[in-house]
């Protein structure tokens, strides 16, 4: 039924010129990159909280026992998607400025007012 | 100094029948941009009206001799000020962000999803699709409020992803002040009502660009005898709300695909109470006075049309103007600025009400107290554009 690729359409670009702010775009998409990276360390944090929370709950685990663990192969091939997951939203803005390249019916915002206050 | 206040979760939002499921790192995306946004309103946005103040300001009078006279010649001072570009920066990325959260969370469930709405949509006839509507100008044209494929776009057969998706994250840049169903615009039209129009009881409601319903449904709810028709251009929005509603047990809605430039299905004078949320300033010149006819022709005599929208900006001071207009250039609404400062009663004039009976009122969109608490007066900076209090107009016919 789906033949998308979600990775990439979850982070497409809205129909509309993007507006740089900061004095040199690049500057600004690194500031886009690290607020994803933030947002992701958060959401790290946030699990890793509710992991020590169970664990010391339960009394399962100990820290070295977590130190030492290696992962099986599918292990590693499962972190592998969740890798590629995790760079295509902290570079989401790349492959959207990609996109803004590509496409040819992009509008101002001055173009797209102009059109809609037409009578 | 002031103590920190805690944010609602997103977690506490009512989980209709046909809401994404979130694991605990999509709750944790959401609560982190809930909390950027809150933090970007509150403690950086107050930079940028000092940066204006103190530095912008001083700036332009020295070299043009005299104060800005628009929200434009503001603006455009304003764009080259490093903490309005910094703020302005994050801004829009925050937003980029949150639509991207939104996205991989709808889409990694899509196929459930689509299943749990069709379910619910099963030949029913109070969902009604029209595919020689097209999608209008003002719709088309960008991607509103930054949300790739609008309300409209479908990426397969049936799909509900931009539905869904917008759905989930009104919480996101509300910080959960429209309440656990997202429906605060509803319910503060359908609150009015009961306190200051208690024997208004509509037998037929139209409201037009419902989207995913979420204003639609408190309406039906609060007059259950009236038929409710909810419309759009957006099929996966009509397809999600039509699912939306049965799944809260609402039955007295149809859903129809339709223009609202162009309701010819319906007599004149068929509706006794015709509403719209947010919609005007996602219209254009050319739409709106056609709109605005086609309620004055549907609309019975006694009958009202109550509208939910920011306020205008007449009256308004020139950097709340401003802010307010950020919107239009740099979160894709382009007819946001252009419409908030039309004279709604000489555009109510030329669609063939009488504009002087056109009246303003504050609604409030009711916070939902049992999950999120009250929340104190003055505690926080204020969001314009995004405060749970809505202006509103409207008249009787």
């Amino acid at each position: 039924m789906t033949d998308i690729n979600k990775i990439d359409l979850a982070g497409t670009k809205a129909k509309g010129n993007r507006p740089y702010f900061l004095n040199d775009k690049q500057t600004e998409q690194v500031m886009s990159i690290t607020m994803a990276v933030a947002m992701e360390l958060s959401v790290a944090k946030e699990r890793i909280a509710t992991l020590e929370c169970l664990l010391e709950e339960k009394g399962i685990l100990t820290r070295a026992e977590v130190e030492n663990y290696k992962p099986d192969a599918a292990e590693v091939a499962a972190r592998s998607i969740t890798t590629q997951e995790y760079l295509a939203r902290i570079l989401r803005i790349l492959q959207q400025d990609k996109e803004e390249q590509l496409s040819e019916d992009d509008p101002s915002m001055e173009f797209a007012q102009q059109e809609l206050t037409k009578v | 100094m002031s103590t920190a206040k805690s944010l609602p979760t997103w977690d506490v939002l009512s989980k209709h029948g046909v809401f994404p499921e979130a694991n605990n790192e999509e709750i944790s995306r959401l609560n982190f941009l809930t909390h950027l946004n809150v933090h970007l309103s509150a403690n950086i946005l107050p930079g940028v009206k000092t940066a204006y103040e103190k530095t912008v300001l001083p700036a332009y009078i020295k070299e043009t001799g005299k104060e800005p006279t628009t929200r434009h010649e503001i603006r455009k001072a304003m764009l080259d000020n490093p903490y309005f570009q910094m703020w302005s920066g994050l801004r829009r990325n925050t937003m980029e962000m949150r639509q991207q959260a939104g996205r991989s969370q709808v889409l990694r469930q899509i196929e459930n999803l689509v299943e749990r709405v069709e379910a619910y949509n099963k030949d029913a006839s109070t969902l009604q699709l029209n595919d020689a509507i097209t999608i209008p100008p003002n719709v088309g044209m960008v991607d509103i409020h930054c949300q790739p494929g609008c309300y409209y776009e479908e990426y397969f057969e049936n799909d509900v992803t931009v539905a869904a998706s917008y759905d989930l994250g009104l919480f996101v840049t509300t910080a959960g002040l429209l309440g656990a169903l997202s429906d605060g615009g509803g319910k503060a039209i359908t609150h009015w009502l009961s306190k200051d129009h208690p024997d208004f009881k509509p037998k037929r409601i139209l409201d037009i660009g419902c989207t995913v319903g979420h204003n639609a449904v408190p309406l039906a709810q609060a007059f259950p005898d009236a038929e409710v028709i909810a419309i759009d251009v957006a099929r996966p929005s009509l397809r999600y709300a039509h699912a939306r509603a049965k799944s809260l047990g609402v039955n007295n809605i149809t859903f129809v695909q339709a223009n609202a430039e162009d309701l010819s299905q319906y007599e004149d004078e068929s509706f006794d109470f015709i509403t719209t949320s947010m919609f005007w300033h996602e219209t254009s010149h050319e739409s709106m006075p056609k709109i605005f006819k086609t309620i004055n022709r549907l609309l019975k005599k006694g009958g009202l049309t109550i509208n939910l929208e920011q306020p205008q900006y007449t009256n308004m001071g020139l950097y709340e103007q401003f802010i307010r207009d950020w919107d239009t250039y740099f979160n894709n609404e382009p007819y946001w600025g252009p419409m908030h400062e039309l004279d709604l009663k000489k555009v109510l004039n030329e669609s063939g009400f009488n504009g002087e009976s056109m009246f303003e009122v504050g609604v409030v969109s009711l916070i939902d107290e049992k999950i999120f608490g009250k929340r104190e007066a003055g505690d926080s900076g204020e969001d314009y554009g995004r405060a749970p209090v809505w202006n509103a107009f409207g008249l009787w016919k």
